[in-house]
């Protein structure tokens, strides 16, 4: 008996010690920092980014403490661009996912093995909040597409701002399917937010980020989606057996160009990209802008075209042509530029013709043809059938 | 693409009209009627050419679905469970079916069970929206699935015969 008690004893004092071990660990994570410094001491964490103002790439580099960022979509890119974001000192972040952690996503950046099973919103907001005590981290452990969980998202992003009740100020899509893209833009659309959607392809050789402005910019449903040409050919293309691939580094190059720009939108400074394609076989960054179709299938969407329309537009500083030299010395699609003097940005009307795409893009499939219902030669769901209700349509299902 | 066979059965399913999604209440009720009845039709057709393979049912609501499909593999019947819920962008955006007793098995797979379409599976909804619905899904998404991925699991031996289906 009083064997046992000793042996209790010592396991006691061994877990003591190793929690006394733990807490110094943490106690070494920084404390809250009230205002952003300017001073370059080793002990600033923000020195080297208030630098910027002091070269004057940003003016008052403060301000993103005021900002509040929703990311959609904590994966390869995500987590990577949520990282970056806390270490520039964004103000909140909130965070959407419903995955877990997975040993198969140790491919990618940001999450650690020992993090596996952990949810991924769950696990990233501890790795940041260690980083960066002063971001506000909000999480969300859910899937954004479905009816109940649609109502929250949609509440979330235009309630959870800096202050609540205020919208937050951008929503970076870092998910890696249709239907999520698809349910972010239909939420930024009936709520006027800007946002950028993002990607990387599922053979890992190609990225791109997309702008989008409601109203101003094509929505995401305005077309099909517009993705870099790889030039691989479909029947060398080997996909037996595999979903998708994934690279480090092209998820990493993404969600930094993907971040660079939100904090060019966030700060004022440079040029926001509206499309930036990126090959990795040949190194190509495409570039373009694509204008909202006026037969766009979301109302919310038509709605923010006519509101843009509206509105008087500020006059846009011309930005000379940087240089005349060819960008490429090789030419592998064999594309002629048809007009050399229109700068990039109004090189595209509506993007729903392959043909209007900037060199090095494509969209992703043919846009169907409008209002091409064919009536005629189908038997329409219904047709010749009684008046039946929904109930009795349920039962009759269950029954078969 | 899409084989001569599978092109005959979405042939005989019939199209939808209304182009509503779960958001919409009112019109997803018809939109609701409609997807019951393009699905009572092709489990009739498939009855009737003897290649009868699901069961679907839904909440009240339409908006979560589930039942059973199966695949004949070597006169050995194997059955499995279906789910998907109808995404807040439907009919833009197709459903998401999953098998959820096969997640992890099979590399043609999503977190969750969701199966793994084919390229052309998109394009081809895409240009057919608003008049694909649940059943031209389960014959373009499901069917061809089963039939490539089933035989493979089961020669793999990662699914066996249950005697009880």
């Amino acid at each position: 008996m009083s064997n046992a008690i000793d042996e209790l004893q010592a396991i006691i004092a061994e877990l003591k010690s190793e929690l006394e071990e733990q807490k110094t660990c943490t106690r070494n994570a920084r404390e809250r920092i009230e205002r952003m410094s300017a001073e370059v001491v080793d002990s600033n964490p923000y020195s080297r980014l208030m630098a910027l103002q002091r070269m004057n790439i940003v003016k008052d580099y403060e301000r993103i403490r005021d900002k509040a960022v929703a990311i959609v979509g904590v994966g390869g890119v995500g987590s990577v661009t949520a990282d970056m974001l806390t270490r520039c000192g964004i103000g909140k972040l909130i965070l959407f996912d419903y995955d877990k952690v997975e040993l198969a996503n140790m491919n990618r950046l940001f999450f650690t093995p020992d993090q596996a099973g952990l949810s991924k919103v769950e696990a990233a907001a501890r790795t940041l909040s260690f980083i960066n005590p002063d971001v506000r981290i909000e999480t969300h452990n859910y899937n954004i597409t479905t009816v109940d969980n649609f109502d929250k998202f949609l509440s979330t992003i235009s309630e959870s701002g800096m202050q609540q009740g205020q919208p937050v100020d951008l929503v970076l899509s870092c998910v890696d399917n249709f239907e999520a893209r698809m349910a972010i833009n239909a939420a930024c659309n009936e709520n006027n937010l800007n946002w950028f959607e993002s990607g990387v392809s599922e053979n890992a050789v190609s990225g791109h980020i997309q702008f989008i402005r409601p109203g101003d910019t094509a929505c995401f449903a305005c077309a099909p989606p517009l993705v870099v040409a790889e030039n691989i050919d479909e029947r060398t293309l080997k996909r037996e057996g595999v979903c998708a691939a994934s690279l480090p580094t092209t998820m990493g190059i993404t969600a930094g160009l993907l971040v660079q720009n939100a904090l060019k939108y966030l700060l004022n400074f440079g040029e926001v990209s509206d499309y930036l394609g990126y090959n990795a076989l040949n190194d190509f960054f495409p570039k373009m802008t694509l204008k909202p179709n006026t037969q766009c299938d979301d109302r919310h969407c038509l709605q923010r075209q006519k509101e843009f329309q509206e509105r008087p537009k500020p006059v846009l500083q011309q930005v000379e042509e940087v240089s005349d030299e060819p960008l490429h010395a090789s030419n592998d699609w064999g594309i002629e530029l048809v007009a050399d003097d229109a700068p990039v940005a109004e090189q595209a009307p509506k993007a729903t013709d392959t043909a209007n795409v900037a060199s090095g893009l494509r969209l992703a499939y043919e846009a169907p043809e409008k209002e091409a219902v064919d009536q005629a030669g189908h038997a329409a769901a219904g047709d010749g059938m009684p008046e039946t209700s929904l109930e009795d349509l349920m039962a009759q299902m269950k029954s078969m | 693409m899409v084989d001569d066979s599978t092109r005959k059965t979405l042939s005989n399913i019939p199209l939808l009209q209304i182009r509503a999604g779960p958001r919409e209440k009112d019109i997803w009720v018809q939109r609701l009627k409609e997807e019951y009845q393009a699905l009572i039709k092709y489990v009739e057709n498939n009855k009737q050419s003897g290649s009868d393979w699901f069961r679907l049912e839904s909440n009240k609501e339409g908006t979560k679905w589930f039942g059973k499909c199966w695949y004949m593999h070597n006169l050995l019947k194997y059955e499995f469970d279906v789910e998907f819920d109808i995404p807040v962008t439907y009919p833009t955006t197709a459903p998401e079916i999953a098998l959820p007793e096969l997640d992890g098995k099979t590399a043609k797979m999503y977190r969750g069970g969701k199966i793994c379409l084919t390229d052309h599976f998109k394009p081809l909804w895409a240009r057919n929206v608003p008049k694909f619905g649940i059943a031209h899904a389960m014959a373009l998404g499901l069917a061809p699935w089963l039939a490539v991925e089933i035989p493979d699991l089961i020669e793999k031996g990662v699914i066996t015969y249950k005697d009880n289906c």
